[in-house]
């Protein structure tokens, strides 16, 4: 990477006013392609049915036939359960749209061309890749702002008050969770100049994490960890998972810095 | 110092030799043509240039700064017209203009005067606030002119500026390219030899990877350029006048002949031997004629025969 050889405080101005300036595209475009509209309904429909599908399921299985037999096994719904369909439902679309919406961010740029018409100016490959990121991650901060606002009102009506900061503390764990497979599915859209490609590639980190995961000890090392100790939190529980947040933060680290040295190095 | 300087540039793509040890010199304030058959590495020159690409070996210099060192240094310098211009759908003209001096670091009203002159300029001013999703190729073809302009660029690159629009489009397009001459230097790559007649004043044709010729475009024609005779036949002449072309392809101070329907058009090499002969050997033949002229050598004539030379060479 080559800087302009001015002084350190005119080096960081340019930097971050590159950086604003690709960001402010990004976040129009989030909005303009209806990308923020998609992650933020899909988000909220899961942090309002949630709390609902935890509350009525005995109501519904009683209308199968046998069902009052199946709903008196059924134990009585509690916060706890809806907390664990929140959880387990934003994340797992968490990850899907995070694929989605990223396996494209960069490949398609590079493949329509756009990239080379906006890098060929003095606009530097890190802030192009910075913006992007951060863009998506403001979008998906958003959605699960919204979602756990949606669900924490639904669970208070349907069951009880949820402690405020451990459900705070909960729901930056689950975003952090998902902007691990932002940035991995990022990386994956920098190799390629197909989005398919890199949705593939994307994928199948997914499935690599979560079959290491299903190793004994370690799992807790892993971004999967952050739910169980989130969802713990919100329950009462004590347990930590700080070597998971660890390597959370340095998976996001790792893949922006990767996709950043292979970007700056591709011809476009 | 030269506006752009090049000295044995090659880019190889596995077994393709893209470009095979390019030398070349634009001076300041010319409009270059940059001229060449589909595949002779016009369009990787230029992305070398821009600094989209790495050269395999050699050197480049834009306004006297290395490119492969000095990459975003040549960024503020340049404007940028590629051969397929691509943008952001969702965006307008308007958006995009202003995304553009943005990213020069323009200020605001710098931004809105520009923006507004420039769609002036490539006739966008009516579609300023339409997104640019629903635009034609020839429109985008001019907005892409407008954002190369955006920074006053010093050294303008245009990989095919005129390919995609209609005549009076593309006669419009030459005009402003003209009117850029002494304001910046263009570097402008066609296959459109009428494009660089009208409007570029040094010319380099490249083939295979190599520069054959580059010289003024004068100087090129009149060094180059063998003088032409065309013999127009009456109408229903075009076997008479394919016959009579098979003879002359045999006569010593004849170099080509080509026949397009009852039109020949006779290269040669002794023009004062052909001023003589030519005519007569036309009324020999019993041909009756409705035009005879001897013709400017054009670009084209020596554009094919430079190519030609090269691609064997």
């Amino acid at each position: 990477m080559i800087f302009p050889s001015t002084a350190p405080s005119a080096m960081l101005r340019t930097m971050l006013r590159a950086g604003l300036v690709a960001l402010r595209k990004e976040l129009l475009e989030q909005r303009r392609s209806y990308r923020l509209l998609v992650v933020v309904a899909v988000l909220v429909a899961f942090g309002l049915m949630s709390p609902l599908t935890a509350k009525f399921t005995p109501e519904i299985m009683k209308l199968l036939p046998n069902g009052e037999q199946i709903a008196q096994l059924i134990p009585p719904p509690t916060a706890a359960e809806a907390v664990a369909q929140y959880v387990k439902n934003t994340s797992q679309f968490g990850i899907i749209l995070a694929l989605l919406m990223a396996m494209g961010a960069v490949a398609q740029e590079k493949d329509k061309g756009t990239a080379a018409l906006i890098l060929v100016k003095p606009m530097p490959r890190y802030a192009f890749l910075w913006a992007k990121f951060v863009g998506l991650g403001l979008t998906f901060t958003a959605g699960i702002a919204l979602a756990a606002v949606a669900c924490y009102y639904y669970t208070l009506i349907l069951f009880e008050a949820l402690p405020v900061p451990e459900w705070l503390a909960l729901n930056g764990l689950m975003l952090l969770f998902v902007l691990v497979y932002l940035a991995l599915t990022l990386f994956c859209s920098t190799l390629s100049r197909s989005q398919v490609l890199a949705g593939g590639l994307a994928f199948g980190l997914v499935v690599l994490l979560a079959s290491i995961g299903a190793i004994p000890q370690v799992g807790e090392y892993l971004p999967g960890q952050l739910l169980a100790w989130g969802a713990g939190m919100v329950a009462g529980s004590q347990g930590t998972a700080w070597p998971a947040l660890g390597v959370s933060d340095g998976i996001i680290v790792a893949a922006l810095v990767g996709a950043w040295a292979v970007f700056e190095r591709q011809e476009l | 110092m030269a506006a752009i300087r090049v000295e044995g540039l090659q880019k190889i793509f596995g077994a393709v030799r893209a470009l095979d040890g390019l030398t070349l010199t634009v001076e300041p304030g010319a409009v270059f043509g940059f001229l060449g058959p589909n595949g002779a590495g016009k369009t990787t020159t230029i992305r070398i240039l821009t600094g989209l690409a790495r050269p395999t070996g050699g050197r480049a210099w834009v306004g006297g700064v290395e490119v492969s060192t000095a990459r975003r240094e040549i960024a503020r310098r340049i404007g940028y017209l590629p051969e397929e211009p691509a943008f952001y759908p969702w965006m307008t003209p308007l958006e995009f203009l202003d995304h553009v001096g943005r990213i020069f670091g323009l200020a605001a009203e710098e931004r809105v005067a520009r923006t507004e002159e420039l769609l002036g300029l490539v006739g966008l001013a009516d579609v300023g606030k339409r997104r640019i999703g629903g635009f034609s190729r020839g429109m985008r073809q001019r907005l892409a002119l407008a954002q190369a302009l955006v920074n006053r660029p010093e050294v303008l690159f245009l990989d095919e500026p005129a390919s995609a629009l209609d005549p009076v489009g593309r006669r419009e397009v030459l005009q402003l390219i003209g009117r850029l001459r002494e304001r910046c230097t263009v570097f402008m790559s066609t296959h459109i030899l009428a494009d660089v007649e009208r409007v570029c004043d040094t010319v380099g044709i490249i083939a295979c990877g190599r520069m054959v010729v580059e010289a003024p475009r004068g100087e090129l024609i009149a060094r180059y350029a063998a003088p032409a005779f065309e013999i127009e036949g009456d109408d229903g002449s075009a076997g008479q006048i394919a016959a009579w072309a098979e003879t002359l392809r045999k006569v010593r101070w004849v170099t080509t002949v080509t026949v397009d329907g009852t039109v020949a058009r006779v290269v040669v090499n002794d023009v004062e031997t052909a001023k003589r002969e030519l005519l007569a050997a036309a009324v020999q033949a019993g041909l009756v004629l409705t035009r005879y002229e001897m013709v400017r050598p054009s670009l084209e004539d020596v554009f094919l025969r430079l190519v030609g030379e090269g691609e064997a060479g």
